[in-house]
C-alpha cells in the first residue's frame, strides 16, 4: 500500500460495522450478566427494602421510631456486647489454631499438602446441625471429655463446658476454622520461598525471617480470614443458640426470639437492619485500612 | 579484611539417581572472579547453593579463608548474594531491603544510614531510596538486590544469573558495570550464567560445568581458544566440528595433511578440527595456512554483515562473516568457495573426553 492509499478515508473506513460489533458485545455481557442482577434484585435488594421498611412501624401499624429506640435497653446493648465479644473471642482462637496449621500446609509438598487439606474441607461436607449437636455430646456434664478426665482423676466436678460461653466458642471455632485456614493458606502459597532464602543469607535466623519477611507477608490473608470469620460469627445462630444453651444472647438469638415467641416482625426488622449496616461498616473499614496500608510504606 | 578465599572439595550431591554435583573441586583465590557457565542442570546453580548454605551436599568440603563452612547455617556464612529473581522484600522499600543485612548485624542507625547510601550510590540508585519494590524496573531492582549483597561489605559475593532477566541492551551494560564493581571492591565473586558471552566478559577464570563434573577451569582466553573437549568447545561461540583423519602423529582433512598448533596427546577415534566464523580467513597460502573447500548454501544478511553457510564434502556445516572490507565479493548460493585457517587457529578437539 503507498502512503497515498493508506491517508484517504481512514476515518469512515468500517464505522458502522465496528460500532454494531461493539454493541453486540455489549448486549451479550448485560444478557450474561443478567440473570445474576435479576437475582440480587428479587432475593437481596427488594426484601432488604422491605426490611427496612418493616422496621419504622410499631405494633399497632403507626410509622415510629420505636423499633429502633428499644435497641437501646440494656438487655439489648448487652446482646450487641455479647455478639461482638463471641466474635472477637472465636476470631482470635481461630488465628491462633488457624495460622500454624496454614503455615505447616503451605511448607509442606504440595501432595501431602493436598491430602492434609482434605481433613480440613471435611468439616464442610457435613451438616452444621450435625457437628453441633455432636459436640454436645461431647461437652456435655456426662460426655465423653467429661468422663474421661473425672476417670483419669484429673477432676472432681465435671466441668461446665456446655450450656455457656466455653461451648459456643468451641462450637463455632470448630466451624469458622476452615475460613480462616483456606484463604490464609492461599496467600502463604504466594510468598515466594526464594524470599526466606534471601533473608537468611541476609542474615537472619530461621525466627527472624518468618518474623520479619514472612509473617508481614502473610498479613493480607490473616486479614481476609478474620474479616470473612467475624462477619460470619455476627450474624451466627445455630450453635450459639444450641451450645449457649439460653445463656449466650447472640444477636441473632434475639431476632429469632422477637418473631418466635412476641411475632414483632417490625422490632425484628430493625434488630436485622442494625446486624447488617454493622456488618457492612466493619467490612467497609477493613478493606478501607486495607488499602490505606498498601499505600503507606512499610519496613523492618 | 579477611582474604574470602574459597577451597571445594569432592563435593557430592545426588537428587535420587541423578547426580547434581558429581565430584566438584576448584579453588578461587583471594579477590577472583570466577564464572560458573554451563547449560542447565550442569549442576552450576546447586554449587551456588551450597557455597550459600541453601543446599547441604551429600559429601566433601567447603572451606573459606581455611574455615569448614559445610554444615554452618546460611544466615551465619557472611556471604552476599544476588539471586536470579532478585528476591527483594516487597514490603519493605528500597532503603529498608539494602539496610536489612546491617539492622540484622545491629549496626546503628547513623551507621546503616552511611552505608546504606554508599550501596546505593554504588549502584546509582540512592535517588530512588524511598521507592516501593513494585514501583522499579528489572534493572534498577536488579541494582538494590546488588546494593542489597555488598552494604555489609562481604568477602564473598555469589551471583545467580542476575542479568538473565533483562533485556540485552541493558544486560551488557551491567556486565561491565559488575566488572568495574567488582575491580573496585575486590571482594571474591562467585558467578553463575549460562551465557558464554557473560562469562567471556566478566571473569578471571571460568570453570564450565557439565553434569555436575568441572570441565575445564582456566582464564577465558584458554576455555575459548584452547578448549579440552568438544563440550567445552561446543559451549563457547558459535563451533562446528569438522571430522579429521589421524594420520600417525600428524592430522589430515579429505586428504591433505593440516597444520595444527594444538594436539590430544591420547588416540582418541573421535578427533574434529574446530572450526568458529571468526578463525576462517577469505585468503590464504596454500604453503602455510589450511584450506576447506565447500559449496555455498546460505547467505544471510545480519545488517552489519552477511553470514556465508558452506557445506564441505563431510557433510559438515561452516559459516563465515563477510563484512564487505574483503577483498572478496559476496558469494552466492550454489557457488564453490575456498575459506582458509591459520596453524595457529586451527585446534584439534577430541570427541568423547576418556
Amino acid at each position: 500500500m503507498t502512503m497515498a492509499e493508506t491517508h484517504m478515508p481512514s476515518i469512515e473506513l468500517n464505522t458502522d460495522v465496528l460500532q454494531r460489533s461493539r454493541r453486540k458485545t455489549g448486549l451479550t455481557f448485560i444478557g450474561l450478566s443478567a440473570p445474576a442482577f435479576v437475582l440480587v434484585v428479587l432475593v437481596l435488594i427488594i426484601p432488604f427494602a422491605w426490611l427496612a421498611w418493616m422496621s419504622l412501624y410499631d405494633a399497632s401499624g403507626a410509622l415510629s421510631a420505636e423499633n429502633y429506640a428499644r435497641l437501646l435497653r440494656p438487655a439489648y446493648v448487652d446482646s450487641f456486647l455479647t455478639t461482638f465479644k463471641v466474635a472477637a473471642i472465636v476470631t482470635i482462637v481461630c488465628v491462633v489454631l488457624g495460622y500454624p496449621v496454614s503455615y505447616l500446609l503451605s511448607q509442606l509438598p504440595q501432595k501431602v499438602a493436598q491430602i492434609l487439606m482434605i481433613f480440613i474441607i471435611l468439616p464442610f461436607w457435613t451438616s452444621v446441625l450435625v457437628r453441633t449437636y455432636a459436640w454436645l455430646v461431647l461437652l456435655q456434664r456426662q460426655g465423653l471429655i467429661n468422663t474421661w478426665l473425672t476417670n483419669l482423676g484429673l477432676i472432681s466436678e465435671p466441668l461446665p463446658l456446655v450450656n455457656n460461653l466455653t461451648g459456643t466458642v468451641i462450637g463455632m471455632v470448630h466451624i469458622m476454622l476452615p475460613f480462616l485456614i483456606l484463604p490464609l493458606y492461599a496467600s502463604m502459597k504466594t510468598i515466594d520461598p526464594i524470599l526466606l532464602r534471601a533473608a537468611s543469607n541476609c542474615g537472619a535466623s530461621p525466627a527472624q525471617a518468618f518474623r520479619q519477611v514472612f509473617l508481614p507477608l502473610s498479613l493480607p490473608g490473616v486479614a481476609t480470614g478474620v474479616a470473612l470469620i467475624f462477619v460470619l460469627c455476627l450474624g451466627y445462630y445455630l450453635t450459639p443458640a444450641l451450645l449457649g444453651g439460653g445463656r449466650v444472647a447472640m444477636w441473632s438469638t434475639q431476632i429469632a426470639d422477637m418473631i418466635a415467641k412476641f411475632a414483632n416482625w417490625g422490632a425484628a426488622s430493625a434488630l436485622s437492619v442494625v446486624l447488617l449496616v454493622v456488618t457492612g461498616s466493619i467490612l467497609w473499614i477493613v478493606s478501607a485500612l486495607f488499602k490505606a496500608a498498601s499505600v503507606t510504606k512499610g519496613g523492618v | 579484611m579477611t582474604s574470602g578465599a574459597v577451597s571445594i572439595r569432592q563435593i557430592y550431591k545426588a537428587y535420587g539417581s541423578y547426580k547434581a554435583l558429581d565430584g566438584i573441586s576448584l579453588d578461587i583465590a583471594a579477590g577472583e572472579f570466577l564464572t560458573l557457565l554451563g547449560p542447565s542442570g550442569s549442576g552450576k546453580t546447586t554449587l551456588l547453593n551450597v557455597i550459600a548454605g541453601f543446599e547441604r551436599p551429600d559429601s566433601g568440603s567447603l572451606l573459606v579463608d581455611n574455615t569448614e563452612f559445610i554444615t554452618r547455617p546460611p544466615h551465619k556464612r557472611d556471604l552476599g548474594m544476588v539471586f536470579q529473581s532478585y528476591a527483594l522484600f516487597p514490603h519493605m522499600d528500597v532503603f529498608a531491603n539494602v539496610a536489612y543485612p546491617l539492622k540484622l548485624r545491629k549496626a546503628d542507625s547513623s551507621t546503616i544510614q552511611a552505608k546504606v547510601t554508599k550501596a546505593l550510590e554504588t549502584v546509582h540508585m540512592a535517588h530512588l531510596a524511598g521507592r516501593r519494590i513494585h514501583e522499579l524496573s528489572g534493572g534498577q531492582r536488579q541494582r538494590v538486590a546488588l546494593a542489597r549483597a555488598i552494604v555489609f561489605e562481604p568477602k564473598l559475593l555469589l551471583m545467580d544469573e542476575p542479568l538473565s532477566a533483562l533485556d540485552k541492551n541493558l544486560r551488557e551494560h551491567m556486565q561491565i558495570e559488575l566488572k568495574r564493581l567488582h575491580r573496585t571492591l575486590g571482594m571474591t565473586t562467585v558467578y553463575v550464567t549460562h551465557d558464554q558471552q557473560e562469562a567471556l566478559t566478566m571473569s578471571d577464570r571460568i570453570a564450565v560445568l557439565d553434569r555436575g563434573r568441572v570441565m575445564q577451569l582456566d582464564t577465558p582466553r584458554a576455555i575459548y581458544d584452547a578448549p579440552n573437549c568438544k563440550f567445552v568447545a561446543g559451549f563457547m561461540g558459535d563451533t562446528r566440528f569438522v571430522p579429521v583423519e589421524r594420520n600417525g602423529s600428524d592430522f589430515a582433512l579429505g586428504g591433505q595433511p593440516l597444520k595444527v598448533r594444538a594436539a590430544p596427546a591420547k588416540s582418541a577415534s573421535d578427533i574434529f578440527l574446530m572450526v568458529r566464523p571468526e578463525r576462517l580467513r577469505w585468503h590464504g597460502t596454500p604453503e602455510r595456512d589450511n584450506r576447506i573447500e565447500g559449496n555455498v548454501i546460505d547467505v544471510i544478511y545480519l545488517g552489519d554483515s552477511h553470514m556465508v553457510s558452506v557445506e564441505l564434502p563431510q557433510s559438515t556445516e561452516i559459516s563465515i562473516r563477510h563484512t564487505g572490507a574483503e577483498a572478496t565479493s559476496l558469494p552466492k548460493p550454489g557457488d564453490r568457495l575456498a575459506l582458509w585457517m591459520t596453524p595457529e587457529s586451527s585446534v584439534i578437539i577430541e570427541g568423547a573426553r576418556s
